[in-house]
């Protein structure tokens, strides 16, 4: 009742700018508003999961692609072979393919696009996901062999990555402000502050004119919907909001799943988090249905381990750690850790810090004592992440598949699992997906049994957009707004 | 009385109120300030919650007076970094003359250059946003603002008889100060102190809720505008009561300034109404 | 005259030296690696090394320094790390959002306070005086972000008269740009009001009591010319002072109303340079910010010393 109540306020809230008349849609343009604005438009040169949600398949193509449902497509390569020892990759490239400013797509050009991505002065931001590979050679323009230097199961996924897009040597430097790449989509103009705008190559696109309009206020973002500013919202952050949209005839609102497992991490070096009976003690202290309630109003899925559970490798373990604060306290005492204090260092999300808060009264519950850090990124990575300085942090783990964290050295948990890291090594060797999914349900099992972070709820998608909107991605299995397949209706 | 002071009655009034929510809380809450009740967030007023609930079902009436709690320690720390370093600064300075005099005030200069809230955003990016880091910005502003006072103050009582009759029967600089210019100054300082104790809550709550000063769960004015903003759509209360609050805790002790300085000093008098 | 401009002129330039000093030396233990940020999570040490040798933040911080200041005596900016650009340019994209801002506040305050002020000083003791008091002594307590916040919830939300926040651009239509910035500027606008109207208040009555002014009236001119003609023009020499002041606090205080109303201005770009450690911008910001203070104030002083010679000794 309180809730179609608070629907009912918000939507007579929102719809506030009746006096500014949505301008004529026409049919075959669109305005997709984000929160933020991206630092620079070239995928290969920075982290921003921000590039990859304007240029992933729409500007930039790469070797292979994602397609919404996470699975690998072909898309510059429309074939491959693989050796029987699975260390030749042989790919067959597609024909007639141009840049945008008219020079030809061909073998030399993933040649150096590759290159250049492992480069010793490469600033690639996921240099990791070419480690595998020894060589990459021109067999003929349309032809490509990549050979690895050891087995490496998910390389046809790792070039589908934003990251591994194919660039040309002659926009390669430029690509930060004006990118050029294969896409259906070419760059129009970028207003600093307001909008990116791409339009269709070709005339069969349905889309002809795209505008990324950058409102970093969730309840400004709401507001533009309503006045017509904008179309869609592809992941909306206020989840407050997304109760009025869904009692809206003119919005339909799409709750899809991302690959961002929500955790709370845990320093596993340091004293007494070293002691698995404190992790365990502070997992059972969570109550998780609470922290989605509390801090995303409701949108979100418990999970029980670091994996999606969309993904059908996906092990259900919620029930491993209930909540029960007794049994907490039960095993502090039993550690040796009671009157336990800790500090909480949260990223500026609001998921990190508006659940940091439910966390840490959930943790006095059970007799710890939580102190509050807030911290802005750049220092989040400095000292959480690279100086693993901190005890709780709470951060969404957004690359897709990515467990295979848990078994590197000197990774932020400072977890060491032998026994992880076999069946990681095994993984990797390994192609047939019945016996992967066999040692991802493997390993699953032993990063929650050690409890080496508390795995909280899996990040939920919230897309709006206007009645008649099709085609748009309703999860996110990478960082993209793929539009190549969107129309009005 | 009333009649003749009405600003430093209701000044002293609100202030008084401002004081009391804080002492009582420091004994008695009706609620602990950081009791979570998802399942009862966002109620309205009612007997058991007398000004409603928080989005995370959090008692609001308890939430302000250990806010009131929390804006007095920042202002009585901040004012007292400013009034003790300043005043000091200010008094040397009108003592000394020469370039003691130039240096205090280039450095005033060059403090002042700076919007505050712009010093303050860098000074939390380098230590950290927190209530601590917080009030130390605002007190780092107020040295230069009390200094500037108490010099001009300081120098009008060097330019008394009494002053130069110090020195004349063999006093140091550091005497006559100590017997004549502080005691004199006094007043006038007492006054700043007061306008600058409401300018530190001002300052805490802009700081908070730009996510600077105080950080959950401990509740600070401005942080509770800030987790309002998303939220007032749905229940503007949450908007409403923190910034009423702030702005009568401000009121207050801007009445009680001007009432002060009427009653101190006379001369300040400019134009009292009536 | 001339020794005293230029006295003042080397003091403005001393200060604008050791605020340069200041913010550089900030930056430079401000913790959070830009190159880092950029390249995040996956991000491997010689990839950083390669991206900070590229953004210059390998060489020695004396000839960093140098470099910067030179490169702005010589009229050109650094390229900010995160949009690419000069920094110029972002800068000027964002003055043309806080500048109309704060000038609409500064007119708005002006046409506010000044009639009440003077209203107050001919109405001495009575309801009108206390009525405009109460209202700046009021206008004064409420926190500006505050005021913002609830004028989003009754204009916009409620009345829907204007946009609740946001800015549509100067190429979206003058009208529509004015529009979306009259609730930001309100907010600005009011507690400069409120201490303008005490300030016009106070140098009204001083100057009612002045001797000129008892010449005027026992030559029989009727109060409404000497209120007008004498009164107001000796009062504005202090108003005018106060409203230059206030500019400067106006662009600094619109950081916060820029926040409530997410309206993209400098004080944003402030906000979201240091957050995302574009130190570049941040500290040509501070710079021009402080630099704003510094100019206003040198004027006021030579205005000062212009009208008044004995204010030429004093400072």
């Amino acid at each position: 009742m309180s809730r179609l109540l608070h629907a009912i306020t918000l939507s007579v809230a929102v719809s506030f700018a009746a006096f500014a008349v949505a301008p004529a849609q026409a049919k075959d343009s669109l305005a997709i508003g984000f929160t933020l604005e991206p630092p620079h438009l070239d995928p290969t040169a920075g982290a921003a999961a921000a590039i990859d949600e304007i240029v992933y398949a729409n500007l930039f193509e790469g070797l292979t692609r994602i397609d919404q449902n996470g699975v690998v497509q072909p898309q510059l390569a429309t074939s491959w072979d693989i050796s029987g020892d699975g260390l030749t990759y042989t790919f067959h490239l597609k024909d007639g393919v141009t840049f945008h400013d008219g020079t030809a797509f061909d073998a030399s050009d993933v040649v150096f696009s590759l290159d250049r991505a492992r480069a010793d002065d490469s600033v690639n931001a996921q240099k990791p996901l070419f480690a595998a590979i020894d060589k990459v050679v021109a067999v003929d323009p349309k032809t490509v062999r990549i050979a690895l230097s050891r087995p490496e199961g998910a390389l046809l996924f790792n070039l589908g990555w934003g990251d591994a897009v194919i660039v040309a040597p002659e926009s390669a430097t430029t690509n930060k402000t004006d990118p050029v790449g294969t896409g259906p989509f070419r760059f129009v103009h970028w207003a600093k502050g307001d909008r990116v705008e791409l339009e269709a190559v070709s005339k069969d696109q349905p889309i002809q004119k795209v505008a990324f309009r950058f409102i970093p206020d969730p309840s400004a973002q709401v507001a533009a919907l309503k006045a017509g500013d904008i179309d869609a919202v592809a992941n909306l952050n206020a989840p407050e909001a997304v109760l009025a949209f869904q009692a809206d005839a003119n919005f339909e609102v799409a709750i899809g799943s991302t690959e961002g497992e929500t955790i709370l991490a845990m320093n596993n070096a340091r004293a007494p988090l070293n002691d698995i009976r404190v992790r365990r003690a502070i997992s059972h202290a969570i109550d998780r249905q609470a922290i989605i309630e509390g801090a995303m109003f409701g949108f979100g899925t418990p999970i029980g381990t670091h994996f999606a559970p969309h993904s059908p490798a996906y092990v259900d373990l919620v029930a491993t750690y209930p909540h029960d604060p007794a049994k907490a306290m039960a095993l502090l005492k039993e550690a040796g850790a009671e009157n336990l204090k800790l500090t909480l260092k949260l990223p500026p999300p609001a998921y990190a810090r508006r659940g940091g808060e439910v966390v840490a009264a959930q943790l006095k519950e059970a007799g710890i004592d939580v102190e509050i850090i807030p911290v802005e990124w750049a220092q989040w990575l400095e000292q959480v992440f690279r100086g693993t300085d901190y005890d709780l942090t709470i951060v969404s783990h957004t690359e897709p598949m990515d467990i295979g964290i848990y078994a590197r050295d000197k990774y932020y948990f400072n977890y060491d699992s032998p026994e992880l890291k076999a069946v990681m090594e095994k993984l990797n060797a390994t192609s047939d997906p019945d016996a992967r999914t066999k040692l991802l349900g493997e390993a699953q099992e032993i990063v929650t049994h050690d409890a080496v972070a508390v795995y909280m709820f899996q990040l939920a998608r919230l897309g709006v957009w206007r009645k008649g909107l099709k085609g748009m991605w309703h999860n996110a299995p990478v960082q993209a707004t793929d539009i190549t397949g969107v129309r009005w209706e | 009385m009333i009649r003749r002071h009405p600003n430093l009655i209701l000044g002293a009034g609100l202030t008084g109120l401002l004081c009391l929510a804080a002492l009582v809380s420091l004994v008695w809450t009706p609620y602990a300030y950081d009791a979570m009740a998802i399942a009862e967030r966002m109620q309205g007023p009612s007997a058991t919650h007398w000004l409603g609930t928080d989005q995370f079902g959090r008692d609001i009436a308890t939430r302000l007076m250990v806010g009131a709690r929390n804006s007095i320690t920042v202002g009585v720390v901040a004012v007292g970094i400013g009034l003790l370093a300043g005043g000091a600064l200010g008094i040397l300075a009108a003592a000394c003359g020469g370039w003691i005099d130039e240096i205090v005030a280039r450095c005033a200069d060059v403090v002042f250059a700076f919007p505050a809230i712009v010093s303050a955003i860098l000074i939390t990016a380098v230590f950290g946003p927190g209530a601590v880091n917080a009030i130390i910005a605002i007190g780092f502003f107020n040295i230069p603002v009390f200094a500037r006072v108490a010099r001009g103050a300081a120098l009008q009582e060097w330019g008394m008889e009494y002053s130069r009759a110090g020195l004349a029967i063999g006093k140091s600089r550091f005497g006559v100060s100590r017997d004549h210019v502080l005691p004199n100054i006094a007043a006038v300082l007492v006054v700043q102190a007061t306008i600058q104790f409401a300018v530190a809550i001002l300052a805490e709550a802009a700081l908070a809720y730009l996510g600077l000063g105080t950080q959950p769960p401990a509740p600070s004015w401005g942080r509770m505008l800030f987790d309002a903003q998303t939220l007032m759509a749905i229940d503007p209360k949450l908007a409403i009561l923190p910034g009423l609050a702030i702005a009568l805790a401000v009121l207050g002790l801007n009445l009680l300034g001007d009432g002060l300085r009427d009653i101190l000093d006379p001369r300040l008098r400019v134009a009292p109404i009536g | 005259m001339l020794a005293f401009l230029a006295r003042r002129s080397l003091v403005l330039l001393a200060t604008l030296f050791a605020a340069s000093l200041a913010i550089f030396l900030v930056l430079e233990v401000l913790p959070g690696d830009p190159a880092l940020l950029i390249l995040g999570l996956e991000a491997r040490d010689d990839t950083l090394a390669a991206l900070r040798s590229q953004m210059g933040l390998d060489r020695p911080a004396p000839e960093r320094y140098l470099a910067w200041i030179g490169g702005l005596l010589a009229g050109s900016s650094g390229i900010s790390h995160t949009y690419s650009v000069p920094v110029f340019e972002l800068i000027g994209a964002r003055l043309a959002v806080t500048v109309p801002l704060a000038a609409i506040a500064l007119v708005l305050s002006t046409v506010l306070a000044v009639p009440l002020g003077m209203l107050a000083a001919t109405r001495r003791g009575r309801m009108g005086d206390y009525g405009v008091m109460g209202f700046s002594q009021v206008g004064m307590a409420i926190p500006n972000f505050w005021f913002a916040i609830l004028s989003i919830l009754l204009f916009a939300v409620t009345l829907r008269w204007f946009p609740a926040s946001g800015f549509p651009g100067w190429q979206a239509g003058a009208g529509a740009a004015l529009w979306a910035l009259v609730l930001p500027a309100f907010s600005l606008a009011l507690p400069e009001a409120a201490i303008l109207a005490r300030v016009t208040r106070a140098s009204v009555l001083e100057t009612l009591g002045a001797d000129y002014v008892r010449t005027a009236r026992a030559k029989g001119l009727g109060e409404r010319r000497i209120l007008w003609g004498h009164v107001l023009r000796n009062a504005l020499i202090p108003m005018t002072t106060i409203l230059g002041l206030q500019f400067a606090f106006l662009v600094a205080g619109s950081i916060v109303v820029e926040a409530v109303f997410a309206l993209p201005g400098l004080g944003r770009l402030i906000f979201q340079a240091v957050s995302q450690r574009d130190l570049v911008v941040v500290r040509d910001v501070v710079l021009l910010l402080v630099a704003v203070v510094v100019v206003v104030n040198f004027a006021v002083d030579i205005a000062y010393a212009m009208i008044d010679p004995r204010a030429r000794r004093a400072a």
